[in-house]
């Protein structure tokens, strides 16, 4: 039953039915095919323009000379050559976010730099921002100076609080933004002498670059009417309104909610949800049994295993059958309804002994009983299920002469789909081609 | 409107426009057929309902709307309970229209046909299949009209092996990989303590609308937007994924068994030196503070005046990134001693990203950047009266959000839609509502 050879390395389980319907083709041009998009490179905007080029639009990051700021910094390929690294074309977060775009390098304080971005703005539907508060208004090229010239241009500013709040120009990073705006408050573990955590993947910049997407979407949209216009999005409210159960239990209830590892942080401590397995992994066991059908399916698949015998409160389980739904208030107040409810989280607490992580997802899941397997980002691209789905997506990348798996679309659009195209440009590996399109 | 009149547009003449008596809208004249419920698939609609589209959401009378577990789920606002008073309920769905429709009655369903030949958008986010088996796939929608655009968003999408599974937040969460990728080392993972997903499922259900609207203004063609929570949680992982695409190194977990995760409060891939999470003066006070180059790490010196971060050893970002433990050990013994607010500040003016961990109360009533956005709009709800809800982290300056009218009670539009949009006569609608239609 468990895989000691290879922990965390999923094989299809038996009992998943074998036909599926196959996804939907994802070729031909994108939803934005036909819109352009100058996007000044900075980490705050970049994922934003991710979603804009996967969406099929032609995005043009415009780099300083020498590169934008992030390709000297953090993590590179290791298959690259030290000159590679060097001029910042192994950098794996410009690698990630950058996507499908076209670059070129211009210098916004030279003035040729300023009149080509100027020139490059009046073909432009997007432009995507997230300069030093001022600091393009001094070189005359800021929303107020090039909106005139292009009245369909729709002009995003995305900025730590917003171009004009009371802290206008303060200092942000992802793990700040997700510090003073509430994300953290929520995330840690049981024991508060711990420090709270911030969810990784710098999730901060991708809510911004989200929030960044649908804002500049209806902006599009309602162009046949409106004409352009300028958005104005707040990183410090973005993260706020990212908070789901924290903010609506303090403004509906004045109720602050705590820390707990793994589940929801709630005004008061609840069970745990994290189940470790044979295995050594973790299982989100979601929601336990609480109706008859789910109590059945449990009785049924711990018979198939053999572990009725190992299982001392195995007897309770058949009372399950009892209870239409077991409520929340009905488990509080009712001792035997809430021995029973017990007695299915024990069920499964007690076959995770005996099963893989995964074993545990797809037995509970096809049992119809809600469950998730915590997968690492690697193992999600290893998964039969988006396997099948054609979800990894190699991307070639001559740094290191050979492809490298990125995730698929976000979402299937059936008749002009999102797809990662093409990896990230070098430093201005587009600046002829486009000054050649601008006619200079 | 969403927004406190007296900041912005004042100092901004280009949000003036904004504030006129009949704000444009950007979605206006656009109608969406909303079966979504959670905030995973409400989200969505909630963002084109607060830009004008006029959002029809669709509830079954015969087990009142109960499918969305949030209707009579806590918190509640006062001691009353019961199906109108799930407040996360009533933050997740401000800016719509509310009916009943029993889609098992040959009534409901001929109704559902009417309602969706004048609609654009039909948006749903049961499991896979539902609507389906209830006679309005795609293909049949399409029959009715068109150009419609059809928004289906499930935990695994509609196709492969796990298309039947069940979802919702954290398990999403724990299946894309965001659970493994949040904690501290030589701990079980901490994951995301609230339902970061489903956020992110409304935005991309949103993303997808949208997308398919403008490719309908362009083409006039409508389509199917499938999307799949997981999928979409798994298009966040950033460099995270490539490192191990790229260099094979697993966040899999920090010993044999994928128990522990990288720390992930340091800045493992980007390359930045101090980067935490710190302890202050006070019960559970922290302040998250990061250098991103050298020149900002001389300044936090500076500010700091603490002789411990003053050691050699910390000279240089390649010293710092060699001992991080040692690093943050120095900066929380600093930081021990203050107030965090204190810091935010001393930081912020020698122009350093620092921040204090905020409490909801603090964001929410004692921040004057979220105030000055407009960013708590109130409401008035049929029956939980006056209520605050999530506004929007963005200003159009044309056509901007606006948040006025309260998440409907169960049924609330009944007469609206199926009177004025549809049609049908008072004694009509009283007899479909005492036939269990509606």
């Amino acid at each position: 039953m468990t895989n000691n050879e290879s922990p965390g390395h999923p094989t299809l389980h038996p009992e998943l039915p074998v036909s599926h319907p196959t996804p939907p083709p994802i070729e031909g041009p994108g939803p934005l095919d036909g819109i352009r998009v100058i996007e000044l490179s900075h980490e705050f905007g970049a994922f934003a323009g991710k979603l804009l080029a996967d969406s099929g639009a032609d995005v043009i990051v415009v780099e300083p000379p020498g590169g934008a700021e992030v390709r000297q910094r953090g993590a590179t390929a290791a298959g690259a050559t030290a000159e590679v690294v060097a001029a910042g074309e192994a950098n794996l977060t410009w690698w990630a976010d950058n996507t499908g775009k076209r670059s070129i390098t211009l210098d916004l304080d030279e003035s040729a730099g300023a009149e080509a971005f100027k020139e490059l703005v009046a073909t432009a539907d997007v432009v995507l921002e997230s300069d030093d508060q001022g600091r393009l208004a001094v070189l005359g090229v800021d929303h107020n100076d090039l909106m005139p010239l292009n009245p369909d241009l729709v002009w995003a500013s995305i900025t730590p609080y917003g171009r004009s709040g009371p802290s206008a120009g303060d200092q942000m990073t992802d793990l700040t933004m997700l510090a003073g705006g509430g994300p953290m408050w929520s995330c840690g573990y049981d024991d508060h002498t711990i420090p709270p955590v911030r969810g990784g993947g710098n999730q901060g910049m991708r809510i911004t670059g989200n929030y960044a997407m649908m804002a500049i979407l209806t902006a599009l949209f309602a162009r046949a009417e409106h004409g352009g216009q300028h958005i104005d999005l707040n990183m410090h409210a973005a993260a706020n309104v990212t908070t789901e159960f924290a903010s609506y239990t303090w403004l509906a209830a004045q109720l602050t909610v705590q820390r707990q590892a793994g589940r929801h942080a709630a005004p008061e401590p609840t069970n745990s949800t994290q189940t470790r397995c044979a295995d050594g992994r973790y299982l989100n066991t979601g929601v336990p049994p609480r109706t008859p059908r789910e109590f059945d399916a449990l009785q049924e698949w711990m018979i198939e295993l053999g572990l009725v015998e190992k299982f001392d409160l195995f007897s309770l389980l058949a009372f399950g059958a009892d209870y239409e739904l077991m409520t929340l208030e009905l488990i509080a107040t009712d001792p035997m309804v809430g021995e029973v409810f017990q007695a299915g989280r024990d069920a499964i607490a007690f076959i995770s002994q005996n099963l893989s992580a995964h074993e545990m997802f797809v037995g509970l899941q096809t049992r119809g009983i809600v469950a998730g397997v915590v997968w690492s980002p690697d193992e999600v691209m290893q998964d039969p299920h988006f396997i099948e789905r054609g979800y990894p997506t190699p991307i070639h990348h001559e740094q290191i002469g050979r492809d490298v798996v990125f995730a698929g679309a976000p979402i299937r659009l059936t008749g002009s789909p999102m797809r990662v195209r093409n990896r990230a440009p070098m430093v201005g590996e587009h600046t002829a081609e486009i000054l050649a399109e601008l006619g200079l | 409107m969403g927004r406190n009149p007296d900041s912005r547009a004042a100092r901004d003449p280009s949000h003036a426009q904004a504030l006129s008596n009949e704000p444009a809208t950007a979605l206006g004249g656009i109608r969406v057929c909303d079966f979504t419920g959670q905030l995973a698939g409400a989200g969505s609609t909630r963002w084109m309902g607060a830009f004008g589209a006029e959002i029809i959401k669709i509830e079954d009378p015969v087990k009142r709307g109960t499918w969305d577990i949030l209707r009579g789920s806590p918190p509640f606002k006062d001691e009353r309970r019961g199906l109108e008073f799930g407040s996360g309920f009533q933050n997740h769905n401000i800016e719509k229209r509310g009916i009943t429709l029993n889609l098992r009655t040959d009534a409901g369903k001929e109704l559902l046909t009417e309602l969706v030949k004048i609609s654009d958008v039909v948006a749903e986010n049961f499991a896979a299949g539902v609507l389906e088996r209830m006679g309005f796939s795609y293909e049949s929608l399409r029959q009715l009209r068109p150009d419609v655009i059809y928004a289906s968003n499930c935990g695994f999408g509609q196709t492969g092996p796990y298309r039947s599974f069940k979802s919702w937040g954290p398990v999403a969460q724990a299946v894309s990989g965001h659970t493994q990728n949040s904690g501290l080392p030589d701990m079980e993972p901490s994951g995301w303590g609230y339902s970061y997903l489903d956020h992110t499922g409304g935005y991309y259900m949103a993303i997808g609308i949208l997308l398919a609207l403008l490719h309908r203004q362009r083409t006039g063609e409508g389509q199917w937007v499938d999307m799949s929570c997981t999928e979409a949680g798994a298009y966040l992982h950033g460099a995270d994924l490539l490192d191990w695409s790229v260099n094979g190194n697993s966040l899999r977990g920090t010993d044999e068994h994928g128990r522990g995760t990288p720390n992930s409060n340091r800045a493992r891939l980007d390359g930045r030196a101090p980067h935490g999470v710190y302890k202050c003066r006070g019960d559970d006070n922290w302040v998250a503070i990061v250098c991103r180059d050298q020149l900002e790490w001389e300044r936090l010196r500076a500010v700091a005046g603490d002789d411990e971060l003053n050691q050699a050893r910390f000279d240089s970002l390649e010293l710092r990134l060699a001992d991080l433990d040692a690093l943050d050990e120095a900066m929380g013994a600093w930081t021990a001693a203050h107030d965090r607010w204190d810091i935010q500040q001393r930081c912020q003016a020698a122009g350093l990203a620092a921040a204090a961990v905020q409490r909801p109360s603090e964001r929410i009533d004692g921040d004057a950047d979220t105030a000055a956005w407009g960013l708590w709009p109130g409401v008035n709800h049929a029956a939980m009266g006056g209520v605050r809800v999530d506004g929007e982290p963005v200003h159009l300056s044309k056509t901007d959000w606006s948040i006025t009218r309260a998440t409907p009670t169960l049924g609330q539009d009944n007469d609206y839609v199926f009177g004025e949009l549809l049609g049908l006569s008072e004694n009509e609608i009283e007899d479909l509502t005492e036939s269990g239609v509606l």
